[in-house]
Order: structure tokens, then C-alpha cells, then sequence
């Protein structure tokens, strides 16, 4: 491989991890600040994916026998002439729309229970969706699947460097929903979600109203994820059921967190960055590590592993870190998210 | 932090009712509710095909065994226990290997035993895999579970170490007899076939009398042995067992022993049932798991065993109605439906 393949192949990488560095941040919401225990993160990868490319691609083609009715591609059909970038945007937005009013009846439903419940109903939506978009092929083409989905400003580009320019547009989305997640829990409002998350009872004596809180912040994690499935559709630029199946996006995505540190945002990002870098590395290595069933068991092995050995991550949350370094050696945990 | 006390008052709270008799549990309020849904089925019973509700009791025998130790390790460790399915699998390919590799080297061989599908291998292979799985259960827990435990880790921690357990044991499994699909020796069977278009494999038949013996096992253990009632006032309230001279340890190696046993028994059924094995397979069922055991109330067995049955006739009845492949998301949708109307499911409290 020479030079430049090496660099395509980084930004290529770059990308994903980025988009992934997103999902980790909705996760962080969920689960870092406010302790929402969400394991249908693929359920959102998947709305917010198939939102973006439905409202962006071209009409479905009956040549290629493909049958699904919206065929999206707004901009064509005349009804507003935005052009095609900027139904990009608008497809990003009405991503996260979708996966927060999905967020919105679920969180309804389970929030006000016992937090357990989240958890199954999280994974029997993300089930619940893939199988809609297996089998309804009207919505989406079946397990055909949708491609031909457009890039962004890709007429600006030669094709051959078009990675370059979205890395830019990725990175640029990135540290928008960085800042925001960071300015969100940092405010008033990011306080309650941690103390709903170290103690409900005694916030609730506080006088905060649980579970609002609890949904905004459930929604608002949604919302983030939707956002990066719909980068992620623009990105690979075709989309099946089989895509979202719950190892790669769910579980490497937990992984990502809990490398990086739950309740750390640089944490989030630097946990997609070292996990999706050892996921991506370990096809060159020879032998069983190479193989995708060693690596999936590996991925619940560490999984584990951070659980017994080191529950705050790489970087831990901030907080504590100045609280360690002040306070006497602490007896219990220190990182203390029991 | 969350304190270990606030978080075991919360959930004795919410589970104040698990492994309970039903007897002396039915309250008015119980009662209209069970009328209602009564009321409800016996409506749908002249559209709905006798032999899909047939189907659907035998399926829920499957669901039952899984759901009965997923609901024993949710009451009395306060786990949802995600690698359940997993376990199933397991057991199920535990099965397989022995089938497959290590009793025909003993001359030990053959399909169709009888009016069944399988043969004798099988019949060897289930209770060997039920140990294998019991006796891993016991050491996952030994190793992961309990140290957690130790530290006062809250519910949602342990879920998701068994997250984690559960995507390293499907690896595991693909590691180690491929992605592909497997299934037992097998020769085809007819069905029998009854008065009003109700046909039963044979198969089926086994794996009820599988499930129902199992589960009065079960139900024996539970009321007349010392460890059934101590498991069950364990399951009641921790530390008052442990204060009463319970010695929780072997409770819990009980629980994670019956579940893991039953759970592998299950997994075994089901290969038999779809006549085939997948890694996936396990992970595909905890949704129907997961509602019949909220169906039935957290903890309570026999909730569970009735849950299952429900939930089981339920995907396969609607198949009557909707496309076969939305099964699992009727399962999902009985479990909304009873989130929503009652929280701690039919047998238990309302508020």
C-alpha cells in the first residue's frame, strides 16, 4: 500500500470513528449522566439512517425492481427546490425529530418504572425497527436495502477526494454536538441529571421532577444519535436491515463508552477513537484474532473486564479526578457509579 | 452516590411480591383484571385456529423453562440477566457437540427414536448440557456477579456485565462451531393429527412433558425443600434472610444452578423444536423471555410459567392475522401493553 492508500484508509477510519464518537456522546447522555441504561442504540442508528436517505435519495427505480413508495428525494419531485444540499440538513433534522418522538412514547412508557424496564423496551424497539425495514418493503426496499444515497456537496469534489471533504463536514458536526452536549450537562439542568443518577430519592425530595428530567435527557441523547445515523448513511451510502445489527451498532458503541469513561465527554470520543482503532487493527493481524467471532467475544470480554477492573474508564469523570487527588484515599469505589 | 440502602428499599419495593403463592395473593382487583383478560381471549376463541394455539402451548413450554430461571436470578439477585438467551444457545450447542463429537466415537448413534424426530443421543446430550450450563452459570457468577455484587454495584452495573457476558459467550460460540446453521441428527416424522385441524408433532409433545415435568420439579423444590424456601425468602428480602441464619451463598449458587439448568434444557428444546441451531438463536428469544417474565411479575415463578404461556400462544395465534416474521414484535407488544396498564404484572400489586 503506498502513501496515499495509507491516508485514504485514515480518513476512511477517521470518519466512522467520528460518527461513532457521536453515538458515544448520545450514549453519554443516556447513560454517563443520567444512568438510562439503553441498549437499543441501534433501533436510533437505524431511524435516524433511514430518515436521512429516504428524504435524499432518488425515487425508487422500477427497473431495478424496487418498489417502495417514498421514494424521497424531495428536491426532485419540485415540491420546494432547496436543492439538494440543503435537504442534507434538513434530512440531519428530521433524523433527530424521529428518534426523539420514538424516544418520546418510549420514554413515556417505561421512564416512570423501574429502571430495568428501559433497558428491555430499548431492545425491543431496536428489534422492533429492524424488523419493520426487513419486511415492510414499501418503507425501505427490504433486505434490498437502499443505495444510491446522494453526498453531500458532492458535486464540489472529485470523487476520488470526496472523504477528504466529508471528514470536514463530519468533524464540523461533531464538535457542534460536542459543545452542545458539554454546554447541556455542565448547565442547572446537567446537575439534576447527575443527581437523579447518583441519588433519585434524595432529588426527588429536592424538589425535581424525576422523570421529566429523566425524558428530557432521553430524548436529547435520541436526538444525538439520530444525527449520527443519518452522517453515517451519507457516508456509507447504502443501507439494509442487516446493517444494524445489534454487535456493531449497539455493543462496540457500549465498549466505546465504557473504554473512554461514562460521565466524560473527551472520554466518549476518546473511547470511539481507541475502540473503533482496535477493531479496525485487528483485521491485519493474523490468525483467530482476525477472525470477527474472536473479536465480538473480545468485545464482551472487555466489556466486562472495564465493569470489574476499571469502572470509570481511561479518563473517568472529571469530578472525580479533583475529588481524588483533594480528598483522602476513598474507602469504597473510587469511581463510585454504583 | 446511590446509596446500597436507598437501592435495595427501591426494589423491595417494586418486587414486593416475587415467589409468592397465588392462593392467598387474589385481590379484587386481580381478579376483574384476570375476568377482563379472560373476557378478552374468549372472544378471539371461535377465529382462532385450534392448532395454532396448540403451536403456541408448545412454544410457550420452551419460552416457560427460559422464562422460570430468567424471573429465579431476577428476584433473587435483582439481575436481569441479559446472557439468559445466551445460556440457551449454549446449552443447545453444548448438546450439539456432544451429539455430534462425542458420543458417536462411543458407538452411540441414531435419529427418529420412535415417533421423535431425534434420537437417543439427544436424550443423553440434555442432561449433560443442563450441567454444563448450571455449573458455568455458577462460575460466571463466582467470577463477574459477585465480586459486583461485593462492591454494591446497582442493578443496571450487572446488566450490563451480563450485557458483556452475553455478546463474549455468542463469539465464543461462533468461535467455535462457526455461523453456520447446525442442527441434531434427524429423521422426518408425520404428525399426529387430530379432530378440528389440529396437528401435533411428536416432538412438541416431548418438549411439554419435558417443561411440565421440569416445572413441578421445580415447584416441588420450591414449597417443600429447605433451599426452595430459603431461596424464596431471599428472594422476599435479602437481608432479613441473611440475618436469619440463611446462608445466601448457596442460595445463590442454587439459583444460578436451576436457572442455567433450565435454561439449557430450553435452549436444547428449541433446537429440537426449529430443527435447527444458530448462534443467534438465544439472543432472538429474550424478547418473548424478557415479556412473559414481566407479563408474570419479576420473581414469581409461576407468573412466569403462566406468562410464557400466554405470550407463546400469542405470536404464534397472530400469525392468523400478521406477517409471521413480526412474532418476536408481538411479544414486544404484549410487554408494552402490560408496562402500561400493569406495571408489576398480572399477579401483582397495582400500585
Amino acid at each position: 500500500m503506498d502513501l496515499s492508500g495509507i491516508l485514504d484508509y485514515l480518513v476512511g477510519f477517521a470518519i466512522m470513528a467520528m460518527i461513532y464518537a457521536i453515538f458515544a456522546l448520545g450514549l453519554n447522555v443516556h447513560w454517563g449522566f443520567t444512568g438510562l441504561f439503553n441498549i437499543g442504540i441501534a433501533g436510533f442508528f437505524a431511524l435516524g439512517a433511514y430518515t436521512a436517505a429516504l428524504l435524499t435519495s432518488p425515487p425508487p427505480d422500477p427497473e431495478q425492481f424496487e418498489d417502495f413508495i417514498f421514494g424521497g428525494n424531495l428536491a426532485q419531485h419540485g415540491l420546494l427546490n432547496f436543492g439538494i444540499d440543503l435537504w442534507f440538513v434538513v434530512g440531519i433534522a428530521a433524523a433527530a425529530a424521529v428518534c426523539g418522538i420514538v424516544a418520546l412514547i418510549i420514554g413515556t412508557i417505561t421512564l416512570r418504572l423501574n429502571d430495568d424496564y428501559l433497558s428491555i423496551a430499548t431492545l425491543g424497539i431496536a428489534e422492533s425497527v429492524r424488523f419493520f425495514f426487513l419486511n415492510e418493503k414499501w418503507a425501505a426496499n427490504g433486505s434490498k436495502g437502499l443505495y444510491r444515497i446522494p453526498k453531500f456537496m458532492g458535486d464540489l469534489v472529485a470523487p476520488e477526494n470526496y472523504d477528504y471533504l466529508y471528514l470536514v463536514v463530519v468533524l464540523i458536526v461533531l464538535a457542534l454536538l460536542f459543545a452542545a452536549v458539554q454546554r447541556a450537562v455542565r448547565s442547572p439542568w446537567g446537575r439534576v441529571l447527575r443527581a437523579i443518577r447518583e441519588d433519585e430519592t434524595a432529588t426527588a425530595a429536592a424538589g425535581k421532577n424525576i422523570f421529566h428530567f429523566k425524558l428530557q435527557a432521553f430524548v436529547f441523547g435520541s436526538m444525538v444519535m439520530g444525527i449520527g445515523g443519518a452522517l453515517f448513511a451519507h457516508h456509507v451510502r447504502f443501507l439494509s436491515p442487516l446493517t444494524f445489527d445489534p454487535l456493531l451498532a449497539t455493543f462496540v458503541i457500549w465498549a466505546m463508552l465504557m473504554v473512554g469513561g461514562s460521565g466524560n465527554n473527551v472520554g466518549a470520543v476518546l473511547g470511539a477513537f481507541v475502540v473503533w482503532g482496535v477493531w479496525a487493527g485487528t483485521q491485519f493481524l493474523p490468525g483467530v484474532f482476525a477472525d470477527p467471532s474472536f473479536r465480538l467475544c473480545m468485545i464482551g470480554v472487555l466489556i466486562v473486564a472495564i465493569m470489574l477492573l476499571r469502572p470509570g474508564g481511561l479518563v473517568g469523570e472529571w469530578r472525580r479526578m479533583v475529588v481524588r487527588t483533594t480528598a483522602p484515599p476513598a474507602t469504597r469505589d473510587p469511581t463510585g457509579f454504583d | 452516590m446511590r446509596s446500597v440502602f436507598s437501592q435495595s428499599q427501591q426494589s423491595a419495593g417494586n418486587l414486593r411480591s416475587p415467589l409468592r403463592r397465588l392462593g392467598p395473593a387474589l385481590s379484587a382487583g386481580r381478579v376483574s383484571v384476570l375476568v377482563v383478560a379472560g373476557m378478552v381471549v374468549a372472544g378471539f376463541l371461535p377465529f382462532m385456529k385450534l392448532g395454532l394455539v396448540v403451536n403456541g402451548l408448545i412454544f410457550g413450554s420452551v419460552i416457560a423453562l427460559g422464562a422460570i430461571g430468567l424471573t429465579l436470578v431476577y428476584g433473587i439477585l435483582k439481575l436481569g440477566n441479559f446472557a439468559h438467551g445466551d445460556y440457551m444457545a449454549f446449552g443447545a450447542y453444548v448438546a450439539f457437540f456432544v451429539v455430534d463429537g462425542v458420543l458417536p466415537r462411543v458407538g452411540i448413534e441414531g435419529a427418529g427414536l420412535g415417533p421423535f424426530t431425534f434420537g437417543i443421543p439427544v436424550l443423553i446430550a440434555m442432561p449433560l448440557a443442563a450441567l454444563v450450563v448450571a455449573l458455568g452459570a455458577i462460575a460466571l457468577d463466582g467470577l463477574i456477579y459477585r465480586r459486583l455484587r461485593d462492591r454494591g454495584a446497582g442493578t443496571a452495573i450487572l446488566m450490563m456485565a451480563s450485557l458483556g457476558v452475553a455478546i463474549a459467550i455468542r463469539g465464543l460460540i461462533q468461535l467455535i462451531w462457526t455461523g453456520d446453521t447446525q442442527h441434531y441428527p434427524r429423521d422426518s416424522r408425520q404428525v399426529y393429527h387430530l379432530p378440528m385441524d389440529v396437528r401435533i408433532p411428536p416432538d412438541g409433545i416431548f418438549v411439554a412433558v419435558v417443561a411440565v415435568v421440569l416445572v413441578f420439579g421445580l415447584y416441588v423444590l420450591l414449597t417443600h425443600t429447605k433451599m426452595g424456601k430459603a431461596m424464596r425468602a431471599t428472594s422476599d428480602n435479602p437481608s432479613l434472610a441473611l440475618v436469619s441464619g440463611i446462608n445466601t451463598r448457596h442460595v445463590v449458587w442454587w439459583t444460578w444452578g436451576i436457572g442455567g439448568a433450565m435454561a439449557a434444557v430450553a435452549g436444547v428444546l428449541l433446537a429440537v423444536v426449529q430443527a435447527q441451531l444458530l448462534p443467534i438463536m438465544g439472543w432472538k428469544f429474550l424478547i418473548p423471555l424478557f415479556a412473559a417474565v414481566i407479563l408474570g411479575g419479576i420473581g414469581n415463578p409461576y407468573g412466569a410459567l403462566v406468562g410464557a404461556l400466554i405470550v407463546g400462544v400469542s405470536m404464534e395465534v397472530s400469525t392468523q392475522w400478521i406477517n409471521p416474521s413480526y412474532k418476536p414484535a408481538v411479544a414486544f407488544a404484549i410487554m408494552i401493553g402490560v408496562l402500561l396498564a400493569r406495571p408489576r404484572g398480572i399477579f401483582g400489586d397495582t400500585q
